[in-house]
């Protein structure tokens, strides 16, 4: 298993598709997600971009383990995915932190689960704190803390039980500019410390450039399909604001655009009709 | 509605015009029934009666039994009252089948006069203190059963998953997830509940007993002794003031996560 491992990609999408009863009920379904593959490799940083309802929280699901898809499957470093995937992180678009836990309760919170002592995790918890800026808010409970401080403790609470790969929804889509641009430079610092593999969500196609490897493109919904796939040649390390203003990224930014515009105004119609 | 509240005068101001009220209303009492006579002594009492049967009770000790007694059924029925409400309300929550089959059967018990069941309790139980904690119990169940049940449904979907993810097995749920949200909606009802229990002690008692304040309540009643009755009546209520201010003290350890409404400082 360990030599599959190495050489298995880290997350592998194998025609999948995922079909939900429709929420007006009587026995209609909703396809969300249609006949949907792709693979990300170990180290690789992925986004997918795609209109609003294209299903693009439906595959992060499948690859947490969370949803099971209707079919098709999803591998893990060569390993299906059967209930939750224990190999993933996931930081979620909502605010996901327990309310009724400290900051740093929360950041060890997933270190106790694995079955380190209370006392050790919150040791360990400690350094992530002062990892993702937030040295001295500890004891601060989540509604005491901003929507940017917040985000940055989930993302130490993600990054501490050490994922092989973390599944990312739109996380920072709260945020205002600055923060958000900050937030971006930093993650970017983190990923390039232990190079995991990174899925992340978004709608906002500069943001998917500035951070990825590679952009894929989903079509708008009901029945998403994969339908562009962009290789980010983009130097690193990168500065998100820095590198909006380059001749190169200008370029890919215009040639992805042309697909997704298309997309994005299929989906907007969509949403017309509802 | 209006932003701007109007001004409320400082803090020392408010107590001192309570207090006024408070005297003014015993003031009041003493003008109508001793000064004026317009109310009967008798059937009404006279304040400075009832200040000195309370004063002398307390003094001589007697009253200190009765409460005894009745703190004890109230601490009974609260204790046994929210852990059965918390088992039962988990236990519903977490199996549909079980909650959808005894729904119509809880929300009859719930609507039934709890006070209709002190006699079979008295039967059942003698005339102890355990007919009125079964009493008090009954009508705590209820408050923390369907709170802990809301609490556990409400449980933030994003939350569960989260921890699902940062690998929290069943156990792990239970106790990081499920009871501290179960808790936050049972400490939110806890003043309805540990009235709730005390007003099963009181009429358990005052429907028979041989001891607590419902009772000494009662035996002044029965032979016409109105002071002693608003005695009994003031007691209870500085009881009732101490309990209340004690819940909100425990509210407030236990809920300190929970925010405030604008807050400014801590």
């Amino acid at each position: 298993m360990a030599e599959a491992a190495a050489t298995a990609p880290a997350l592998c999408l194998e025609g999948v598709t995922c079909i939900f009863p429709s929420p007006d009920g009587r026995g209609r379904t909703y396809t969300a997600v249609q006949n949907a593959s792709f693979t990300v490799a170990d180290g690789e940083f992925v986004s997918i971009v795609g209109p609003t309802g294209s299903g693009k929280s439906t595959l992060l699901n499948v690859a947490a383990g969370l949803l099971r898809p209707s079919e098709g499957r999803a591998l893990s470093f060569g390993q299906p995915v059967t209930g939750i995937n224990p190999l993933a992180g996931y930081m979620f678009q909502a605010e996901a932190l327990m309310p009724w836990k400290s900051a740093l309760e929360n950041v060890a919170v997933g270190l106790e689960f694995r079955g380190v002592s209370k006392r050790e995790a919150l040791d360990r918890a400690g350094p992530w704190l002062t990892r993702v800026g937030l040295d001295g808010f500890g004891d601060r409970f989540p509604h005491q803390l901003s929507g940017g401080m917040r985000k940055r403790v989930a993302l130490a609470q993600t990054l501490i039980v050490d994922p092989k790969i973390v599944l990312m929804d739109e996380p920072f889509s709260a945020l205002d500019i600055q923060t958000r641009q900050m937030m971006e430079n930093e993650l970017l610092d983190l990923w390039a410390a232990d190079r995991k593999s990174v899925v992340f969500i978004t709608h906002d196609l500069e943001e998917a450039i500035a951070m990825s490897d590679r952009v894929l493109v989903l079509s708008a919904g009901p029945g998403s399909r994969l339908i562009g796939e962009y290789k980010i040649t983009l130097d690193r390390p990168r500065d998100v604001a820095e590198i909006r203003m380059t001749p190169q990224f200008l370029a890919l930014h215009k040639e992805i655009w042309g697909q997704l515009r298309d997309e994005v105004l299929k989906g907007y119609a969509q949403t017309k009709l509802r | 509605m209006r932003s701007h509240a109007k001004r409320l005068p400082s803090r020392p101001v408010i107590l001192l015009l309570q207090v006024a009220v408070l005297v003014g209303f015993f003031l009041l009492w003493h003008v109508l029934t001793v000064t004026t006579n317009l109310l009967s002594p008798f059937f009404f009492g006279t304040p400075l009666a009832v200040l000195e049967r309370t004063i002398k009770d307390f003094a001589s000790g007697v009253i200190w039994y009765h409460l005894g007694i009745t703190l004890l059924e109230t601490a009974l029925a609260f204790v046994i009252g929210t852990v059965s409400g918390i088992a039962f309300g988990f236990w519903f929550a977490r199996a549909p089948l079980v909650s959808v089959v005894f729904d119509p059967y809880i929300k009859a018990v719930n609507a039934l006069p709890r006070v209709v069941l002190a006699p079979i309790f008295a039967l059942w139980l003698g005339l102890g203190i355990w007919s009125k904690v079964a009493l008090g119990v009954t009508l705590v169940f209820f408050i923390v059963f369907f709170n802990v049940y809301q609490g556990v449904k409400e449980v933030s979907p994003v939350v569960l998953a989260n921890a699902r993810m940062l690998g929290a097995n069943s156990r792990h749920l239970f106790r990081h997830v499920y009871l501290p949200s179960a808790l936050s909606w049972v400490f939110s009802s806890l003043h309805t509940a540990v009235g709730f229990a005390m007003v099963g002690a009181v009429v358990g008692e005052y429907l028979g007993s041989s001891a607590g304040l419902g009772y000494r309540i009662h035996q002044a009643e029965g032979v016409f002794d109105t002071v002693g009755v608003f005695s009994g009546m003031l007691v209870l209520t500085i009881f009732v003031v101490a309990i209340d201010s004690a819940v909100t003290m425990a509210e407030k350890r236990l809920l300190h996560w929970r925010p405030q409404e604008a807050q400014t400082t801590h």
